[in-house]
């Protein structure tokens, strides 16, 4: 449990790293890829609502550090994306082949109306037409792209706790 | 837990807000930050020449039909032309602040202070970078950050080795500026689309011509003054246009600097005794 939720950790904080000093400054048609709220896509869907909310809470905090932005922001906002990707991937995503992509281009688009509203809120400038109408379809895309390796990635890493707890044996009752 | 880390959030956005830049949790963002910085350094310099083949790629794009005459050319020099790209590119902007601090428009009450871009901003909400020298090189606030071209910004938050910079492209800033032809006078600041710089407060009666170079006017009034020293070019004009309805002209300005493709700066810091 510990060596899992150490190697969770260490995923977003590499992500949280690539993404404050490499992935923002990637613009390809006014999009821009978000390596972190992929990472925490997958590790919850791996993991479930707990521990994506922790790693979301995790990165945000991580991101806003280094930043230098308002503290809590991002965590608030990853912290609840986290959550809900690892409901989803506990109920309805189970299993299926999809679950990552959907996750991905829900929470993205989910994720960009919140940050706009929370920054409305705290009276910083909120641009809407640029937010939900230049870029978001384009950052929608990058995520996407991004979406089959960095799952792919985190599988890899956490894979020998999944490998651990799986089922082992199978007793039939009465027998 | 869930519930937990919401609330903690929340008690971090309230408690950030409300206290001062000295706060404990300013404090300990910036050693957060002074923490993480070495890791940033090493992450954009490993990414560097991945980014750089990936911005040639880019311009490959765009220059398409010169592409095809120019293809076996580029086949043999495109290995050659990755590798060096990057080294070239940082050479280049080096000799620019080189040239600039040597030169006769450096402002003589400020000792320049070198620093490596390290972070952006992820968001469209804010234009900001995140330098690598902080208070220990001696950044303070509302210092100004320049290049080789011109005026890039603000230092709006310092820490002890990094520093966040407010680009000149952000919402939120704004520049007294004048016209070195005319010497009309201005605001300098992104137009309410968010896309174009332009010289706002130019009043009907002042001459404004395109082609002209504007520069911050570094104003002093009393106590009152500018945070930029005076003569720092900003940009040139590229359109000036005016309505019977509107008080003040339209005057859009092309900035100098290449703001997507910034990797070093020099933060101006005052001279001890600097008026």
């Amino acid at each position: 449990m510990i060596l899992d939720s150490t190697k969770a950790a260490a995923l977003v904080f590499v992500a949280a790293i690539l993404q404050a000093s490499v992935f923002s400054s990637v613009e390809i048609l006014n999009g821009t890829p978000d390596l972190l709220l992929v990472t925490i896509i997958c590790v919850a869907l791996l993991r479930g609502p707990v521990v994506g909310a922790a790693a979301g809470f995790w990165g945000g905090i991580l991101l806003d550090t280094a930043n230098l932005a308002t503290l809590g922001v991002t965590s608030l906002l990853l912290t609840i994306s986290g959550y809900w990707t690892g409901r989803y991937g506990e109920t309805t995503g189970r299993d299926r082949a999809h679950a990552p992509f959907v996750s991905v281009a829900v929470i993205t688009f989910l994720y960009a109306l919140g940050s706009l509203a929370f920054h409305f809120v705290l009276g910083e400038p909120a641009p809407a037409r640029t937010v939900l109408w230049s870029t978001l379809f384009q950052g929608i895309a990058l995520n996407l792209a991004l979406t089959w390796p960095v799952y792919r990635l985190a599988r890899l890493v956490l894979r020998q706790v999944e490998r651990r707890e799986r089922v082992q044996r199978i007793h039939a009752l009465g027998q | 837990m869930v519930g937990v880390l919401t609330v903690v959030s929340l008690a971090l956005v309230t408690v950030y807000f409300r206290e001062s830049d000295g706060g404990a949790l300013h404090s300990l963002q910036s050693t957060g930050a002074t923490v993480l910085s070495p890791f940033e350094v090493g992450a954009e310099r490993v990414a560097r020449p991945f980014r750089d083949a990936a911005g040639w790629f880019d311009g490959l794009l765009d220059a398409k039909s010169e592409n095809r005459k120019l293809k076996e050319q580029l086949d043999a020099l495109r290995q050659e032309v990755i590798l060096t790209q990057s080294a070239l590119r940082e050479n280049t902007q080096l000799k620019k602040l080189l040239t600039y601090l040597e030169g006769p428009t450096f402002p003589k009450d400020y000792r320049p202070v070198a620093a490596r871009v390290i972070a952006r901003a992820p968001s469209q909400y804010t234009q900001q970078i995140v330098v690598s020298a902080g208070k220990n090189d001696g950044i303070a606030k509302h210092d100004a950050v320049v290049t080789g071209d011109g005026l890039v910004g603000e230092v709006t938050k310092v820490a002890s080795h990094v520093a966040q910079v407010t680009l000149l492209t952000d919402p939120q800033s704004a520049v007294s500026a004048l016209d070195i032809h005319s010497n009309a006078d201005g605001l300098l600041q992104l137009d309410q689309s968010g896309s174009t710089l332009i010289l706002d407060r130019v009043t009907k009666d002042q001459k404004v011509d395109r082609g002209d170079v504007i520069v911050t006017s570094g104003f002093r009034s009393g106590d009152l003054s500018s945070l930029y020293p005076r003569g720092i070019p900003l940009g040139v004009v590229t359109s000036v246009s005016q309505t019977d309805t509107d008080i003040y002209k339209k005057v859009q300005v092309d900035p100098y600097v290449d703001f997507p493709n910034l990797e070093a700066v020099i933060v101006l810091v005052k001279k001890p005794g600097a008026k």
